[in-house]
């Protein structure tokens, strides 16, 4: 938190998108969150890989609920929409933009108790309903709003700051996503951007519902020696199961990889993922062997990075109930509603 | 703690107005002060440093200000120079501040020749020491070129006399119209050091056919600027020619064009853009409806039948090579003749020893130079030091003011049986200006505001009156907001890698994108992986030691920042802090 604006003037070498922007151009309000909080970090990538896209800003809707993880959509992408809802209830008002307007691109923030305590039944019913957006969790195990009571991701015998350990058994999101349908499930570290940035770029173009779950330490209450949230923690219990390169449809592949030291994934759009393996043994393509990998980390203390789970038949809400691609609020009224006649026509048809 | 030690030079360096400024003028603290509006303490600030604040608040060269920070982030750099002059314009009395005569006299005497910018930094250095220093001025004033060679109406003499006064105040004895004839004789005089500070005042002359007939027209610039100074010159010619490119060209022609000159040309070989005189002075000479004629090369002095007509040029196509050596290739156009009554050359000075005896054991080089330590000033006779112009050819007031210091450490090692060699070292001092959370004890807020012009004396009222000087001097409004465009470049970011985190807070917040996380790699592997290309690879970069949780490294390139503290605010355990540099800089005495 800072009281001083940053300043607008900035580095004349900085580079420039295909439209032109600067990485400045897709910065937002300055952020009020503590100094050091996870979710800053978090918010510098997003901007980061919406410029890096050349995502133009105002073809994108920033969605989130309520607490410290739900006030960031306020510092990235100005001059994007934007929809702060009610706690727990953004996957709702996100599922009614995107029915009205399924061409942009849906980037929703909520955080551990946005998602696993008061909107967990709005959270599962979003990925069943396999709505097209990246659901970012900016999962810190703590409510830092109340200052840091344990939220239901937090794992057990993590302890608060005061030194009581949590004996509640925790909430996984990527887990919980995993058993809702997710096409999409991977988690990241806040402090690890280099492997974030290219998650938050491939979950963007994922054509379905993508989840990343961010570790992002709160560094008012959470981050102290006990934590299992901790920068320090994260980074000593990382287990890294592979590394994404995303490669957008229009650029070439300019890296060269040597035989079978990555997976060529192709995205509906023509956007390539590279995924090179950390963990040989593991398969993101296999919902079941994710789900035991996620509990056979936990059981081991680790935590489990990287994408985990990719279904490749990327599918949709509008692919379900097959609206058509044009969004819903391009239409007409004489083609939304086409009159009595009509509907005595379709009648009659039935015999 | 980077890899390369973070030493005095390192920081000193962050302070590019500081470290441009031959004084080392600690800029960012006295526009500071201005901005809390303390001009006394500005200007005491500045006088510990360049003795003159007053005097090179209006005339000096400014190497501070192409340096300044301020243009490298947006266009024009701050106006450092013209807020020296309202650290003095605006000061109280400042005679309970200034050095003391020394109470008592430690036996050693010291001549100084010559009462210019450099003999009077060695006296305001000296003799509050207990030094007897006495000067020998050839003119009834002090002040050398400061006096003759700067026009009034761009430096007023009550600024001169006042600021003068304060060194002479200093129980120095001045001994006027007393032209140095003999070296010799002044050291068997019984003087224990000498200091020579007798400037570069002689104007190069132009030896080209017809000098000699039009003798009567032609003037030397300094000479003339000197007697038009010390009023045996009161009148020009209505048609002026002045030959030259420099600063002193520029004051001559504004000189001329007040005492007579209505059509004042000024001719140089060179282009517009070549021509060696400040940019400023370029445009008020310009303002004062001065033309200016370029690629043009003086051939002949015009007399016909006795009677001087003007001069003819040649023109020129180019007058340097493509590394500025002269190289002058005529255009192959004719020759054109410039109709005029009076012609004043200002196309260069240099010094002149004619005192200086051949068997005193002062070594001078081929080009009748002295041979003089550039650092300690001495010359190869151990009892004579050179200062100012007179020690490597001409340069300016704030270097006279330099060398005066260093040459005033010098004597006084000398005299006190110490190795003059041995320099005392430059220190340092580090304060956190961190007053609570998110409050600084210096302004760190970015003003968005671009350079403010000083304002000037209408162009109509100024020309027939060569006393008033033509700069007004910023009023307080302007002043303070000048002053809010310093970056605070010596409240130094300073980084302690035991503390961090590792949290990239600091890394996203910094607008200028100087800082980077990076894995430890040699700092040539590192610059290709910055946040933002290195634009100026002279610029210091701070490359921390391993961090704790990932041994990647923390690296800052100084280059851009604006020293807005948002890393420090923005870091969550205070391993970014910003503090105060001070440069100790150490004077005569404090060894």
């Amino acid at each position: 938190m800072s009281y001083i604006p940053k300043p607008k003037v900035s580095h004349p070498g900085l580079a420039k998108n295909k439209l032109g922007l600067t990485i400045r151009d897709y910065e937002g309000g300055l952020s009020t969150l503590c100094a050091g909080c996870g979710h800053d970090s978090i918010t510098a990538a997003i901007i980061k890989s919406c410029f890096e896209l050349s995502i133009e800003p105002h073809r994108v809707g920033k969605m989130s609920g309520i607490g410290c993880s739900s006030k960031t959509p306020g510092y990235f992408l100005s001059s994007a929409h934007g929809f702060n809802s009610v706690h727990g209830r953004m996957p709702s008002v996100t599922t009614g933009a995107n029915a009205a307007n399924r061409n942009l691109t849906y980037l929703a923030v909520s955080g551990d108790g946005d998602t696993a305590s008061i909107g967990i039944g709005q959270f599962a019913h979003v990925i069943r309903r396999k709505l097209n957006m990246l659901y970012i969790v900016e999962n810190n195990g703590c409510y830092g709003l109340t200052k840091g009571q344990f939220s239901a991701t937090a794992d057990v015998g993590s302890k608060s700051k005061r030194g009581v350990a949590n004996e509640m058994d925790p909430i996984d999101p990527a887990a919980f996503a995993l058993q809702m349908g997710a096409g999409f499930v991977a988690r990241s570290f806040s402090g690890d951007k280099d492997q974030l940035v290219p998650l938050i770029k491939a979950g963007l173009n994922y054509n379905g519902f993508a989840l990343i779950d961010v570790i992002s330490p709160c560094v008012t209450f959470n981050n102290h020696e006990g934590s299992t949230k901790s920068y320090a923690h994260v980074r000593s219990h990382e287990a890294e199961v592979n590394v994404v390169d995303f490669i957008p449809a229009r650029n070439e592949i300019a890296v060269d990889y040597a035989k079978g030291d990555a997976t060529q994934v192709t995205l509906h759009d023509g956007s390539t993922m590279m995924l090179r393996k950390l963990d040989q043994n593991y398969d993101p393509e296999n919902r079941l062997e994710a789900l035991k990998q996620i509990q056979t980390h936990q059981m081991k203390n680790e935590v489990i990075t990287g994408l985990l789970f990719l279904d490749p038949k990327e599918s949709e809400m509008h692919d379900m109930i097959s609206t058509p691609k044009k969004s819903l609020r391009e239409f007409e009224l004489a083609e939304l509603c086409p009159g009595k006649e009509a509907l005595e026509a379709l009648n009659k048809s039935w015999g | 703690m980077p890899k390369d030690k973070i030493d005095v030079d390192y920081y000193h360096k962050v302070v590019d107005c500081q470290w441009a400024c031959p004084a080392h003028t600690p800029v960012p603290e006295y526009i500071r002060l201005i901005s809390e509006r303390r001009y006394t303490e500005a200007y005491m600030v500045n006088r510990e440093s360049n003795v003159f604040p007053g005097i090179l608040g209006r005339v000096c060269d400014r190497p501070c200000e192409p340096a300044c920070r301020r243009g490298r982030v947006e266009e024009e750099p701050v106006a450092i120079c013209r807020l020296k002059r309202v650290a003095a314009d605006y000061k109280a009395d400042v005679s309970a501040y200034l050095p003391k005569p020394a109470d008592k006299k430690n036996g050693k005497r010291v001549a100084l020749v010559g009462a210019g910018p450099a003999s009077l930094t060695v006296a305001n250095d000296l003799a509050p020491l207990g030094y007897e220093i006495t000067i020998y001025e050839k003119n009834d004033q002090a002040g050398g070129a400061m006096r003759y060679a700067v026009p009034m109406f761009r430096l007023p003499p009550e600024v001169l006399d006042e600021e003068i006064d304060a060194v002479l105040n200093l129980g120095v004895e001045i001994q006027y119209n007393t032209p140095v004839s003999s070296l010799k004789q002044l050291l068997s005089d019984g003087y224990d050091a000498v200091f020579v500070g007798s400037g570069a005042p002689i104007g190069r002359d132009l030896t080209i056919p017809g000098r000699e007939q039009a003798d009567g027209s032609v003037h030397v610039g300094l000479e003339w600027l000197a007697n038009v100074a010390f009023e045996h010159i009161t009148k020009i010619n209505s048609r002026v020619l002045v030959i030259g490119g420099g600063n002193t060209a520029m004051d001559c022609c504004r000189t001329a064009r007040r005492i007579g000159g209505n059509q004042v040309k000024v001719v140089a070989p060179e282009s517009y853009e070549q021509m060696l005189a400040s940019p400023w002075e370029k445009d008020d000479s310009q303002e004062e409806r001065i033309e200016f004629i370029n690629h043009l090369l003086p051939k002949e002095f015009v007399v016909e039948n006795g009677q001087f007509i003007g001069v003819r040029f040649q023109k020129l196509k180019q007058c340097y090579d493509k590394d500025m050596k002269w190289d002058p290739v005529p255009s192959g156009e004719d020759d054109v003749l410039i109709e005029c009554d009076d012609v004043i050359l200002a196309i260069g000075q240099s010094t002149a020893f004619p005192y200086i005896e051949a068997d005193i054991g002062i070594d001078f080089n081929d080009r009748n130079m002295p041979i003089v330590d550039s650092t300690t000033h001495q010359s190869s006779n151990p009892k004579v030091f050179f200062g100012g112009d007179a020690a490597f050819g001409p340069k300016n007031i704030i270097w006279a003011v330099a060398h005066g210091h260093e040459a005033a450490i010098s004597i006084h090692q000398h005299l006190q049986g110490k190795d003059v060699k041995k320099r005392p070292p430059h220190g340092m001092n580090l304060v956190s200006q961190k007053m609570g959370i998110h409050q600084w004890s210096y302004s760190n807020d970015y003003s968005d505001d671009q350079r403010f012009k000083v304002p000037h004396v209408e162009v109509d009222d100024r020309i027939d009156k060569l006393k008033l000087e033509v700069e007004l001097g910023y009023d307080e409004k302007l002043a303070l907001e000048e002053a809010s465009r310093c970056l605070n470049c010596d409240v130094q970011t300073v980084f302690d890698p035991p503390s961090c985190i590792e949290c990239d807070a600091c890394v996203d917040i910094c607008p200028l994108s100087c800082l980077t996380i990076a894995k430890d790699e040699p700092i040539e592997q590192l610059k290709l992986i910055l946040s933002a290309p290195v634009l100026n690879p002279e610029q210091g970069m701070l490359v921390s030691e391993p961090l704790v949780q990932t041994k990647r490294v923390m690296v800052k390139d100084e280059d851009l920042c604006v020293h807005c503290g948002l890393c420090a605010e923005r870091c969550p355990t205070g391993a970014w802090d910003m503090q105060k540099f001070t440069l100790k800089l150490p004077k005569a005495g404090d060894v």
